[in-house]
């Protein structure tokens, strides 16, 4: 009984010392003179363009890597072919990646010296510095959630309902539409979920892209550090409050979309 | 679904490349790390004025090592305003900086400062000179020089500073080897260093004027002694040879050296180069200011200090452990 | 038993979309291959690497503090998950929930809150920038959900009658965690604790504000690798993310062989 309690109290005073306290620290720092300062911070041209551009980044990202998360998943799960090994490991990759490499590599592409780069600029295309860019390394660093979620799903279910469909003479896309996706679509949500937190907080690799350009390139990440090191600890403090409560927010989806155990 | 992605990303990637509205103009100003808090109070006087209605501004700030590899690398720019000329000449070895920028009326000098040690409140450790520096247990912040523009000038001023008392360059040089082994930290830029300094670590902090003063007007921490021997920092500025609005920055860059502009630098902590400017001021003048020719010029001193294999901080820093 | 896509013929059906690989695979080369092709190429000299003392120190202090953060967290993470798992209170939801939150924290933010209370003018009173212990901080942060999450279905699923059998023998409760219910959690924690090193090894946002990247004190190798780029020295920087990423490729390897393992009782053959 000692053991338990005591086991417990060791467990929360972690949790509380390593997480819980700091993050409250952040949220009491930020409002304990009132809402007008911090109000006034966020309100800051440069801290909402840093908003919507993260908005904007992620509005792009998330769609795309949907659409790519659920087509991959059907392509591992249902399909043979050469080279899925190589999928597999690409598709996880980004996880085990460091962002700062992933903004190294599209930099080496997209750069003046890249592969890529003289050839786009001379076409007036500008990826790095600029938010194509941006928008590359977030797709890059959240790639691999919806896969992940979907694909242990679509192996459970199976193909039979699919193969019933197909007999009765449906079309491909009708089954993906009526016997498929409604299947997947827990899953999907969980995935997109991690997805938009994954695009919403990425600070590394946006950070060798970015080119600093302010209320241009610089995402709500990527101003809490400017704000940070200009001394304006309320600019910074009251952008992490916004990051955190959306953070909060995919907490909360998190567990509503959560596979259950054992099913 | 698709369709919507791939409509998202067409989107998304023209409107970063939609050619401006041809009323509004936008010029990308990139710069050093310290002049952030002066082009607040620049850019918008510009705006003000005739020459500048209707002209946005994008704005990179960085250590000016690093902001220079970037342009190089494709960060696009219009004006560029750096902490010391051999930046710019990285520019112009690229072949996007003309050769003849410096000369004008102010050798393209826009700013200019001077190394100044930012203490403690009350100067507990007593330092006045740069002889104080070196006495034991005092710890010496400045960035890192081969990234930070800063980090050179301080360097440039300590072994300037000794030849002016009447040492040797040897006798300079391993000053500085002794000054790098009280450095406890190098950051990347001016104004890391200056964080880390008011973080609380370091006894003294090897910094710009401007930088020195812009923290005191924010209430921070840093109070500044000018040694009597320091060195005159002097900061570029450029437009780029393959900007699209040259006329547009050319004009921003005329501002900049008039008398508004110059008032506004110094208002901000910089010493003017505009002569009727500097009489309104009051900036100390210290017996042993000297300048970057003192010490041999910047190409001199670029290649004997600062080459990455062979410069003599190269060699210091190799001896301490990196 | 024989799936049943495998009995098929050849022409049955096709399931799933007629897109397939070819545009799966189109974007994962534009997103993923192309740049990481660019990368090795660019690399250069790896030599350049082993021979710069910053870059060595950095890989060296980066792969010693991950390998720490693991070790706290296989012990902090198996209890936590055994807390949430076996013992009852009020708010354990809450806790579960909350456990998630590195997960979707934006790094820098972690950093910042991590600098709120044990940073210079933190409310702790204890300033842990600039030291290694700060830098511990943040990764242990960062990777605490891993080994909680690894751990907790298999404690779940766990079958609670060889405990209780070897309880009412009059086992002690630390041997029957020792004997009975540690190796059954051991693949678990095993693959938790690869996860937490991958990404403990290329964490950089929680670290950057609190480490204040002082060369072979506190400079991890990502920070290292930043400064590279910011100075153009891609060669340099290419050439240590390249072998920062074989390590963590070899990491997921192994978490992947692991898996493997760990369930080769569960796979049909």
């Amino acid at each position: 009984m000692i053991a338990r309690v005591s086991l417990r109290a060791g467990v929360l005073a972690y949790l509380a010392a390593i997480l819980l306290v700091p993050v409250g620290l952040v949220f009491w720092r930020t409002f304990e003179h009132g809402l007008h300062a911090p109000w006034a911070a966020i309100s800051a041209p440069d801290a909402r363009q840093a908003f919507w551009l993260t908005i904007e980044i992620a509005l792009v990202t998330v769609p795309l890597n949907t659409v790519f998360g659920v087509l991959c998943a059907l392509a591992i799960v249902r399909r043979r072919f050469p080279g899925k090994g190589l999928l597999n490991a690409l598709v996880d990759l980004p996880l085990a990646l460091s962002p700062v490499v992933v903004g190294l590599a599209l930099y080496l592409l997209y750069g003046r010296a890249g592969w890529l780069g003289p050839w786009l600029t001379s076409h007036g295309v500008q990826v790095l510095f600029a938010l194509p860019g941006m928008i590359l390394a977030t797709i890059f660093v959240s790639l691999p959630f919806v896969v992940r979620e979907v694909v242990p799903v679509l192996r459970e279910i199976g193909t039979d309902q699919e193969e019933a469909a197909a007999t009765l003479g449906a079309g491909s896309f009708a089954i993906f539409r009526r016997v498929t996706l409604p299947a997947i679509r827990w899953a999907i949500a969980y995935g997109v979920v991690l997805t938009t937190a994954r695009a919403l907080g990425e600070f590394g690799a946006v950070s060798v892209v970015s080119g600093r350009i302010v209320g241009k390139t610089e995402t709500l990440t990527l101003y809490v550090q400017d704000q940070y090191e200009s001394f304006n600890t309320t600019g910074a403090y009251a952008a992490s409050v916004l990051l955190a409560l959306l953070a909060i927010g995919t907490l909360v989806l998190m567990t509503v979309f959560r596979p259950k155990e054992g099913i | 679904m698709r369709r919507i992605a791939l409509l998202c990303l067409t989107l998304g990637i023209a409107a970063t490349n939609a050619p401006a509205a041809s009323k509004d103009t936008t010029l990308a100003l990139v710069a050093y790390s310290t002049p952030k808090e002066a082009f607040a109070k620049i850019i918008p006087a510009f705006q003000a004025t005739p020459a500048g209605r209707g002209i946005n501004f994008t704005q990179s700030y960085g250590p000016s090592g690093d902001q220079a590899q970037a342009i190089v690398a494709g960060l696009p720019a219009d004006v560029v305003d750096l902490s010391l000329a051999p930046d710019l000449q990285t520019l112009v070895k690229a072949g996007l900086v003309d050769k003849s920028w410096d000369k004008n009326a102010y050798q393209g000098i826009v700013t200019r400062s001077v190394v100044v040690f930012v203490v403690r409140q009350g100067n507990p450790k007593h330092i006045k000179d740069w002889g104080d520096l070196v006495k034991p247990g005092v710890e010496v912040l400045t960035p890192n020089p081969f990234t930070s523009g800063g980090a050179r000038w301080n360097v440039m001023a300590a072994y300037g500073a000794q030849l002016r008392a009447g040492k040797t360059p040897a006798q300079a040089t391993a000053y500085l080897t002794t000054l790098f082994h009280h450095v406890s930290v190098q950051d990347k830029s001016a104004r890391d260093a200056l964080n880390t300094f008011l973080s609380g670590k370091g006894d003294l902090l090897l910094t710009y004027e401007n930088e020195a003063k812009l923290a005191l007007a924010k209430g921070q921490a840093a109070y500044y002694v000018i040694p009597k021997a320091t060195i005159r920092i002097e900061n570029p500025v450029a437009v780029l040879k393959n900007s699209k609005n040259k006329a547009a920055a050319q004009a921003f860059v005329k501002f900049l050296y008039s008398t508004a502009g110059q008032r506004l630098f110094a208002e901000s902590g910089y010493r003017p180069v505009n002569l009727r400017v500097i009489k309104s001021f009051n900036f100390p003048v210290r017996p042993w200011l000297f300048t970057i020719g003192y010490v041999g010029g910047w190409d001199k001193v670029e290649k004997q200090f600062f080459d990455p294999n062979n410069g003599v901080m190269a060699k210091i820093e190799r001896g301490l452990g990196h | 038993m024989v799936s049943v896509t495998e009995a098929l013929p050849l022409r049955a059906p096709r399931l799933g979309l007629p897109v397939g690989a070819g545009v799966v695979g189109g974007y994962l080369s534009l997103i993923v291959l192309v740049p990481l092709a660019a990368l090795a190429a660019r690399a250069g000299d790896f030599s350049r690497v082993l021979s710069n003392p910053e870059a060595v120190s950095a890989l060296k202090l980066t792969l010693g503090l991950s390998f720490g953060v693991v070790v706290v967290n296989a012990v902090t993470g198996t209890a936590i998950a055994w807390v949430l798992v076996r013992d009852e209170f009020r708010g354990k939801q809450l806790v579960n929930a909350v456990i998630d939150l590195p997960f979707a924290l934006p790094t820098i933010v972690a950093g910042l809150t991590l600098l709120a209370l044990y940073g210079p003018r933190g409310s702790s009173g204890i300033n842990l920038a600039y030291t290694r212990a700060g830098v511990l901080l943040a990764l242990l942060f960062v990777t605490l959900p891993f080994v909680v999450r690894t751990v907790q279905p298999v404690l779940l699923e766990l079958d609670r009658d060889m405990e209780e059998a070897a309880a009412s023998l009059g086992a002690h409760s630390t041997a029957i965690f020792r004997r009975i219910v540690f190796p059954n959690l051991l693949p678990a924690i095993l693959s938790g604790v690869a996860l937490a090193f991958a990404r403990a090894v290329g964490e950089f946002g929680a670290v950057v504000l609190i480490s204040g990247n002082l060369p072979v004190k506190t400079e991890v190798a990502s920070v290292f690798i930043f400064g590279r780029i910011q100075s153009n020295d891609v060669a340099g920087a290419a050439a240590l993310s390249l072998v920062l990423l074989g390590i963590s490729f070899a990491v997921l390897l192994g978490v992947g062989a692991l898996r493997r393992w760990a369930t080769r009782h569960d796979r049909q053959s």
